[in-house]
């Protein structure tokens, strides 16, 4: 074995180690926001798995897009909803428990099944370090075409969706008057202020 | 084109003739680059804090630093040490460990970016095939520290901070990152080194700043808005905010905040100066210079020479745009957080989009200027 081969087992114990702990805290954290900021950790830890499986693009598009967008967009869902709600017990949780946890259990016997029933080839040509984005950019304009076009499509009706919900003077007015808005908005009940120590206080007690 | 000097060849060759195996002669090099960009990065604060103080001093018409070394050049040293002396404060019914971690992971993928940023042909720590998308991908995770540091101070004002620093972040990467496409599309590839090289043939009218004047201004007002420099720097908008998500540390904890905020203004005017300007290139290609006084080109000591001006010249362009970004700091107001968010995506994205597309129609009208 030599620098390179213990380095990567070594980075590969590391990596599974994050990444199961942080998918346990993401799933048993009561804190929702522990919960969000670990999962950005076990989006890290796919990426550093895809860095040692020399997939050097794919692992920088994880960061950019699960860590950079999607885990962002998740704490700013958190942290902008502003819901003061005592966590209240439900009764029969433990039916809602007990079906996750036969479902996830199923999933993870058939996984293991499919893992150990194929007959994975591992492909004697070695990868060229730096060419794995050339290589995907060609699949995208060959083989893959289809699928890459109907995403791209897909994306672009997210687009103009949201384009059209943001700007509300192409959409069609309903009933309300711009006055009658800012009536409502007058309206609109003011929240009762409370001491600022009491923000963070309330929702870790929880 | 010449090889150039190819320090981490030279440096195991003589290793191994001292008769230490290759391998280990390897794993002995590789940490020097990677603590010697760690000097260079960290140096570049300093000196980046030293101008700031110097150069807003004679914006306002003041002298600035002058009694702590010659012309007030430890001013930066002085700052440092306090802030490693000073208490470290934790706010009570805070988050101790959200609040420790926060300003390390606005730092660490700063730090991390170094990687790719190239002062010559081989001197830069790796010529990765995906370098400037590695660079995009890693400045975004800097707004998880951020709202994480504005989570867990408790702190209103912390908390809108973070959160501002967050949206300015997402929605100023978006154009950032079409105006580097538009780049990449014109050197066919991602890496740093083969961008400088494809400007590289016609000395300075190969730069280019000339072939998109577009994508550079719009590139340097998404990386002005990134490192959070006004006219950008909302999140920490002292009148509004206190100090933002930065308003509850002390200590070193604020001084990682504060390194990581030079590091980054240093990181993007050095990649600025990569994409836009020619990287370590001179005016004049030093091979015609060469030619000129009859020199050979593969003389050692004109090697040397050369490499010498590549790291002079990358560091004078960048830090030209480290003084342009701080005197814009001392002329220009900043901008309220609706006029932010308008500019990137009502202006800036559409420009960018136009300028990527621009850029590939010309590509393959004109592909001898235009990489074809």
């Amino acid at each position: 074995m030599n620098l390179a081969e213990g380095i990567q087992i070594i980075s590969f114990g590391i990596l599974s180690v994050a990444l199961i702990g942080a998918a346990l805290g993401v799933v048993l954290f009561s804190n929702i926001v522990y919960s969000a900021f670990l999962l950005g950790g076990v989006f890290i830890s796919m990426a550093g798995m895809y860095l040692l499986l020399n997939a050097d693009f794919v692992a920088a598009a994880q960061v950019l897009i699960y860590v950079g967008a999607v885990n962002v967009l998740i704490l700013f869902a958190i942290m902008l909803v502003n819901k003061r709600e005592d966590f209240v017990e439900m009764p029969n949780a433990w039916i809602r428990k007990g079906a996750t946890a036969l479902v996830s259990l199923g999933l993870f016997a058939l996984l293991t099944t499919m893992v150990f029933s194929i007959p994975w080839e591992v492909s004697a040509v070695a990868t060229q370090a730096n060419g794995s984005i050339v290589t995907i950019g060609e699949h995208f304009f060959s083989d893959f075409l289809l699928p890459f076009e109907l995403a791209s499509v897909l994306l672009l009706m997210a687009m103009v969706g949201a384009i059209i919900l943001a700007r509300r003077d192409l959409l069609p007015d309903e009933s309300s008057t711009p006055s009658e808005q800012r009536l409502m908005f007058e309206q609109l009940p003011e929240r009762p202020r409370e001491p600022v120590g009491s923000l963070q206080g309330s929702a870790r007690d929880r | 084109m010449n090889p150039g000097i190819d320090l981490q060849g030279s440096f195991i060759q003589i290793l191994t003739d001292l008769g230490i195996p290759a391998g280990l002669a390897k794993a002995i090099w590789m940490p020097l680059p990677m603590l010697l960009m760690l000097a260079v990065a960290t140096v570049g604060v300093l000196v980046g804090v030293w101008l700031e103080r110097k150069i807003s001093a004679a914006a306002q018409q003041r002298i600035g630093p002058e009694y702590i070394g010659p012309l007030g050049i430890l001013a930066p040293a002085a700052d440092g040490l306090k802030l490693i002396f000073k208490e470290d404060i934790v706010p009570a019914q805070s988050d101790p460990i959200l609040f420790t971690l926060g300003p390390i992971l606005v730092v660490l993928p700063v730090f991390l970016s170094y990687l790719i940023v190239p002062f010559g042909q081989h001197l830069l720590i790796t010529d990765l095939g995906i370098a400037i998308f590695l660079w995009i991908a890693l400045s975004s995770i800097q707004p998880i520290g951020l709202l994480m540091a504005g989570y867990s101070s408790n702190n209103k004002y912390s908390l809108l901070g973070g959160l501002r620093a967050a949206a300015q972040s997402i929605s100023y990467e978006i154009p950032l990152a079409l105006s580097v496409l538009a780049i990449a599309m014109m050197s066919n590839s991602l890496s740093t080194v083969d961008i400088v090289q494809q400007q590289s043939s016609y000395g300075i009218l190969g730069w280019n700043i000339w072939r998109q004047p577009a994508g550079f201004v719009i590139f340097w007002i998404a990386a002005l808005a990134e490192c959070e420099r006004l006219p950008f720097d909302l999140p920490e908008a002292e009148e509004e905010l206190v100090a933002g998500y930065q308003t509850e540390y002390s200590g070193m904890r604020f001084g990682l905040f504060y390194v990581g905020s030079y590091v980054n203004l240093m990181l993007s005017a050095l990649l600025v100066s990569v994409l836009y300007l020619g990287g370590w290139e001179f005016p004049i290609p030093v091979e015609t210079l060469a030619g000129w006084f009859g020199v050979s080109e593969t003389a050692p000591w004109f090697q040397v020479l050369a490499g010498v001006l590549g790291i002079v010249m990358t560091l004078v362009k960048a830090y030209l745009f480290v003084f342009v970004a701080i005197l814009l700091r001392w002329t220009v107001p900043r901008v309220r957080i609706d006029q932010l968010l308008d500019l990137g995506w009502k202006f800036l994205l559409p420009v960018a989009l136009v300028n990527l597309l621009l850029t590939a129609a010309l590509k393959l009208a004109f592909p001898v200027a235009f990489g074809g």
